[in-house]
């Protein structure tokens, strides 16, 4: 009797609880980013899903990525459901040819308009149809001064015996190939087979000098002296250098990486007004600020180059003026059979 | 009577035949079909061709999963002979320590060990205090079979620890009063008896050391991928599952050979009559 009645009791709190489910649906937005992507509260700066939560009562469900193609492959495997998510100019071209992206209703974004005129049709979405830009930036060549002289001005730095066993390298193929490509001035677009095997053939030459293939341990190892030259973003060069003021930024003369991630709304979300809601409010003054102040990104938001408290204010390599400026080019989407080459060649470059 | 209990077992096991089903073969199943089909889903040899490009890969994986594996053994038996033969207390103090490091993920274990062998680690600033060194260990190929070692010699000691305590002792008495020695008693009795406790720990050791992959990212550098280094990189970067499906079926069927044939080692070196 008493077990009988317990199991009463318990099946009847199991369909209190789905009934409350069902009737009250809590309002819910999940979003997808990069690691280390926004202003989280951490010492004190401003926590951006926490404060949209207050604003809108809107739950922030939020998972993080390490690249656009991990990024890319979870979504395609099915069983997620995000809304929001900030891929980089040619994952998001990919994604709009692949049908996964959809149409964003500007009409809700009036934020919109602190965008720069400068980051606006861009070739992976040219009619500014699915993405809002979400930060910006430029690859370049980070030094440790204490081991590296002269200050190097090209990417064959990355090449130098001098710093054999001391030198990182990207360790995914679209970036590691950027820079091959950059000295042999090929374009980073290229479908020709020709250049993406002497690209893979130049970064074959680079195992001499034994580099490091990594992600984010740059941070570590370049902080901490361990390692004496990486080629990474340069925002993340500032947070390195608050760290190790050893540290120098250059952007080589070959040329770089420029990008733009940008924040989109998945194909079949079911809050679409939520997410909305949340890009407009990555859009604000406020936001967008301690985003900038947090991630160390360039921002495309006027509000935050304009405003002289920011702290990167006309810093002069978030936001080189015009005669600093580095050659730079965006990447494309690849078709499939160059992006099976590039990562069948870049197997073969890392299986040496 | 015998029949409703055949029913009674047969339910007890449904839930695990089902598990099996659902997350072991059924598994199987997809990697050997994505292996022999394209992106399109037609049937295509063009993975296992593409496998040609890697052989220096496996090559170097089974290499480094050897070397750790005959490493571990060297280490493992003698230490765990000596603890079967030790005190109560002792046991249970050295099996707890040995366990303790398995409280911690893996991942951040192998991470710490980078933090140690860096030229500017720990292992080098305490040397270097010495006035010693510094000796460059980290992003070597060393470094990886070091932290397969590392990683993986509990799964050695357990299992021979554990069959040497199950030992009967008159065995050893008996071989000790028909005049054998010391020497001729471990070679002869205990070494065989053991046997199946070195062919688990060789399995348990092996198989993790060929697959893995983030110990050769990690301690490696990246410059000495490993195959499972190769097959995640085609499920997380390229996207070409069809590739990874046909590198991990190969995988499984070199880690399948290589148990065969030390199975049958083991078999001959007894006589046959070999349990596990």
């Amino acid at each position: 009797m008493k077990k009988t009645l317990c199991f009463v009791c318990i099946l009847s709190m199991l369909f209190v609880t789905l009934a409350s489910c069902s009737s009250e649906p809590a309002k819910k937005l999940y979003v997808y980013n990069w690691g280390e992507y926004i202003s989280d509260g951490e010492d004190g700066s401003f926590d951006v899903n926490a404060e949209f939560e207050k604003k809108y009562g809107i739950e922030v469900v939020y998972d993080t990525y390490d690249n656009n193609e991990a990024m890319y492959a979870k979504l395609k495997g099915g069983g997620v459901n995000y809304d929001i998510v900030i891929p980089s100019d040619y994952m998001i071209e990919r994604m709009i040819s692949e049908d996964m992206l959809e149409k964003i209703d500007f009409s809700n974004i009036p934020n919109y308009s602190n965008i720069s005129e400068k980051y606006l049709n861009q070739p992976y979405d040219p009619n500014n149809e699915y993405s809002v830009p979400y930060n910006v930036g430029m690859v370049g060549l980070i030094y440790n001064t204490k081991y590296v002289s002269p200050a190097p001005t090209s990417w064959e730095a990355l090449w130098d015996a001098n710093y054999s066993g001391k030198t990182l390298m990207f360790a995914n193929p679209r970036d590691a190939f950027a820079i091959a490509q950059s000295i042999l001035g090929i374009d980073y677009n290229t479908t020709a087979e020709a250049d993406w095997n002497a690209a893979a053939e130049k970064l074959k030459a680079q195992k001499s000098i034994k580099p490091s293939y990594v992600n984010d341990e740059v941070f570590n190892k370049m902080e901490s002296g361990e390692a004496y030259l990486a080629p990474y973003y340069a925002g993340d060069f500032l947070s390195m250098v608050s760290v190790n003021p050893d540290l120098a930024f250059v952007y080589p003369s070959e040329g770089v990486n420029y990008f733009v991630d940008a924040a989109c709304i998945l194909k079949g979300s079911k809050n679409k007004e939520s997410a909305v809601l949340y890009i407009n409010f990555l859009l604000e003054e406020e936001t967008a600020l301690a985003n900038a102040e947090y991630i160390c990104y360039a921002s495309p938001n006027t509000k935050v180059i304009n405003n002289t408290e920011y702290t990167y204010y006309q810093n002069e390599i978030l936001y080189p003026t015009q005669d600093k400026q580095p050659k730079t080019q965006i990447f494309t989407n690849l078709p499939q059979p160059s992006l099976d080459l590039m990562n069948s060649l870049w197997d073969s470059v890392k299986s040496e | 009577m015998q029949q409703r209990s055949s029913l009674k077992a047969r339910l007890i096991a449904s839930p695990y035949v089902a598990w099996s089903a659902l997350f072991i073969v059924a598994p199987m199943f997809f990697v050997v079909y994505y292996a022999f089909t394209d992106a399109a889903g037609a049937f295509t040899l063009a993975n296992i061709k593409a496998l040609s490009n890697y052989t220096e890969i496996f090559v170097r994986s089974i290499t480094f999963g050897l070397i750790a594996t005959v490493i571990c053994l060297l280490i493992a038996y003698p230490f765990a002979y000596i603890l079967s033969q030790s005190g109560a207390n002792v046991q249970r103090t050295m099996i707890l320590l040995i366990m303790l490091p398995m409280w911690m993920n893996f991942l951040i274990r192998t991470y710490s060990w980078m933090a140690l062998l860096q030229d500017t680690g720990l292992i080098n600033a305490i040397l270097g205090k010495l006035g010693i060194g510094p000796f460059h260990m980290i992003n070597t190929g060393g470094a990886v079979i070091l932290g397969m070692i590392y990683n993986f010699l509990p799964y050695m000691i357990l299992p021979i620890y554990s069959i040497l305590t199950k030992l009967d002792r008159s065995l050893i008495e008996a071989a000790e009063d028909l005049g054998s020695n010391r020497f001729n008693v471990i070679k002869k009795v205990v070494i065989p008896l053991s046997m199946p406790g070195v062919v688990s720990g060789i399995t348990m050791v092996f198989v993790p050391s060929v697959s893995t992959f983030y110990i050769s990212q990690k301690l490696g550098g990246g410059a000495f991928d490993l195959i499972g280094d190769t097959i995640e990189r085609q499920f997380q970067q390229a996207y070409n599952y069809n590739l990874g499906a046909s590198l991990s079926l190969v995988l499984m069927v070199l880690i399948l050979v290589c148990m065969a044939v030390m199975h049958r080692f083991t078999d001959n070196d007894e006589g046959g009559g070999m349990v596990i």
